[in-house]
């Protein structure tokens, strides 16, 4: 089994000492908050140690504290499935400079999931190999889950495109 | 059209001398169950690179189910996977419950595990019998579903409704189970074994299916691990991660049964890994119907569950309780948590916000299928263009859930 999240979120504070800038504990859940430029070094060593072994990133997302400054918190949920505990790690960052580090070289499922957060809350990810658009077209304007985004808001229908003579990018 | 020699993200070394072809497949394929457009470039029949193009189907699920209520949200959650509605209805309101900090009675505890295991075998059988129809086992995907349309019977006299079915709420589900359910219950499980004995004879040992199967579509552990997949696609790979054994949720530690795993990672494992499941959820629903107990099958707190009729009728208590939970919602206190569930494709994720003031803040779902989507590619790489549609098969991609 693993550590328990008071044991987890010990252990994290040790390994990574003062780049962990807050700590949450509740519904025994543990979370840590890290500055933006933190986040690749201290994520390398949560997967790497073997005392965390932080194999998977089970989610990445977003939520919108609209309103808040900083307005946006990237939100990590790891996974360790040789120990089986689990961490959320926020790294919250502004409207005006809405981006964060690329985990891509850490996680493979880091790149679809930071393409879907681009999508959905304008956060760039910087560092990112492919920067599209998941879910939404390109031609969408917007990105549909920011709360000041109107949920009625209708766009327009895009002529027809022809990917063959387009091309596409592998 | 030029073509470079040199694929910068693939780094697939293409000879220039031979005739590359980009192809696209999909969004609306015959063989593809599912709303997916596969951008290809071949060399011949072999795969040099494949891009996925998922959000088809894409209905803005997150941004929806911050418009109304927490009971509001509760029937966006069974048009995700909506083969297996029921796991997601759970996934979410264990969610929603641990935010109250309230706990069900045991009997709806049972239930919820007891119908969260049927939707399982409908998903496995789906994706069984459309992934062997596809390759050309067109008697198997019959088998399947007329043995599925049993499980549904009972999914429909259990909750009212076949497939959007909305069946727990806070604090409990809608309906008991009714009388007759160990019967049904044996009578479908008796056809259902069947089914899976005609489809052994079919299938595991047939020339043609096995050489369709064995070594394509494989993806190894680590790999697998990397991309974030979870379910029975993981589990073929080799690593033993179920979340019902992981991290226990609604009374899992109670029930007795096993995890498959595979070794090789390919289709063939996804295949046998996904009849073994199949049999130990059955295992799984009749342990639960022997040792199901008596009682209610929700709470009585008037914070979040409806009060019974007979107190919105005769008492002024009731019917204000009443009022209150369907005009402004429940109040769920402020706070955030991760709830996982295993759903017939993996981890379902529910990564739920409230503010506490009656409407969730933000809900995300990890969907299942959306990372091994993601590993599509990888999967699909030096493979045949035939070999698409049995990999696609057998990872199951739910276009719900995926794109939400």
């Amino acid at each position: 089994m693993g550590l328990s999240p008071e044991a987890l979120l010990e252990a994290v504070r040790a390994a990574a000492g003062e780049r962990v800038s807050d700590s949450l504990l509740a519904f025994d859940e543990a979370a840590i908050v890290l500055r933006r430029d933190d986040a690749p070094a201290v994520c390398a060593l949560l997967r790497d140690r073997p005392e965390f072994a932080f194999n998977a990133l089970a989610d990445l997302s977003a939520v919108d504290y609209f309103g808040k400054v900083p307005r946006f918190e990237v939100v990590y949920h790891l996974n360790s499935l040789t120990h089986g505990h689990r961490l959320r790690v926020k790294v919250r960052v502004g409207e005006e400079d809405a981006w964060a580090h690329s985990l891509t070289m850490l996680w493979k499922s880091a790149n679809w999931l930071e393409r879907e957060c681009w999508d959905m809350f304008g956060i760039r990810f910087v560092g990112h190999p492919d920067p599209r658009r998941i879910l939404m077209y390109e031609e969408f304007v917007g990105h549909p889950l920011r709360k000041d985004y109107p949920v009625d808001k209708r766009q327009p229908l895009v002529p027809e495109r022809d990917p063959i003579e387009k091309g596409w990018r592998f | 059209m030029a073509l470079p020699v040199t694929d910068q993200r693939f780094s697939v070394e293409v000879d220039p001398s031979e005739e590359v072809m980009d192809i696209q497949m999909g969004p609306a394929h015959p063989a593809t169950h599912g709303t997916i457009k596969l951008n290809l470039r071949l060399d011949g029949e072999v795969i040099l690179a494949c891009d996925t193009e998922v959000g088809y189907l894409h209905r803005g699920f997150e941004k929806m189910i911050e418009q109304g209520t927490w009971t509001q949200a509760i029937p966006y959650t069974d048009r995700l996977n909506y083969v297996s509605p029921i796991i997601n209805n759970v996934g979410f309101i264990l969610g929603v419950e641990r935010l109250c900090g309230i706990e069900v009675p045991e009997r709806c505890q049972y239930i919820r595990v007891i119908m969260s295991e049927i939707s399982r075998i409908c998903d496995h059988l789906t994706c069984l019998g459309m992934g062997a129809a596809e390759a050309g086992a067109q008697t198997v995907g019959f088998l399947t579903n007329e043995s599925r349309e049993f499980l549904w019977d009972i999914v429909e006299a259990v909750t009212g409704a076949r497939l959007t079915i909305s069946y727990t709420r806070i604090g409990g589900v809608t309906l008991d189970l009714p009388r007759d359910i160990n019967a049904r219950v044996a009578a479908a499980f008796v056809n259902l074994r069947g089914v899976l004995s005609d489809c052994d004879k079919l299938l595991t040992r047939n020339r043609i299916f096995y050489d369709r199967m064995v070594g394509v579509g494989a993806i190894s552990a680590d790999d697998a691990i990397s991309f974030g997949i979870t379910g029975p696609l993981l589990r073929a790979a080799g690593v033993p991660y179920d979340v019902r054994r992981a991290h226990p949720y609604s009374g899992y530690e109670r029930f007795d049964f096993e995890v498959p795993v595979g070794s090789a990672g390919d289709n063939y494992d996804r295949f046998l890994v996904r009849v073994s499941e199949i049999e130990q959820s059955m295992r799984i629903v009749e342990q639960g119907l022997r040792e199901i107990p008596d009682g209610p099958i929700r709470l009585d707190d008037p914070r979040y569950v409806l009060p019974e009729k007979h107190k919105v009728y005769n008492s002024i208590e009731g019917l204000m309780h009443h009022f209150k939970l369907i005009m402004e919602g429940a109040k769920v206190p402020a706070g955030e948590v991760y709830q996982a569930v295993e759903g017939g494709n993996g981890e379902v994720g529910f990564y739920i916000i409230s503010d506490g003031s009656g409407r969730p803040y933000r809900c995300r779902v990890r969907p299942p299928c959306f990372f091994a989507m993601a590993a599509l590619g990888d999967m699909l790489k030096g493979h045949m263009v035939a070999d698409i549609i049995t990999t696609f098969g057998m990872v199951n991609m739910i276009g719900g859930e995926c794109d939400r």
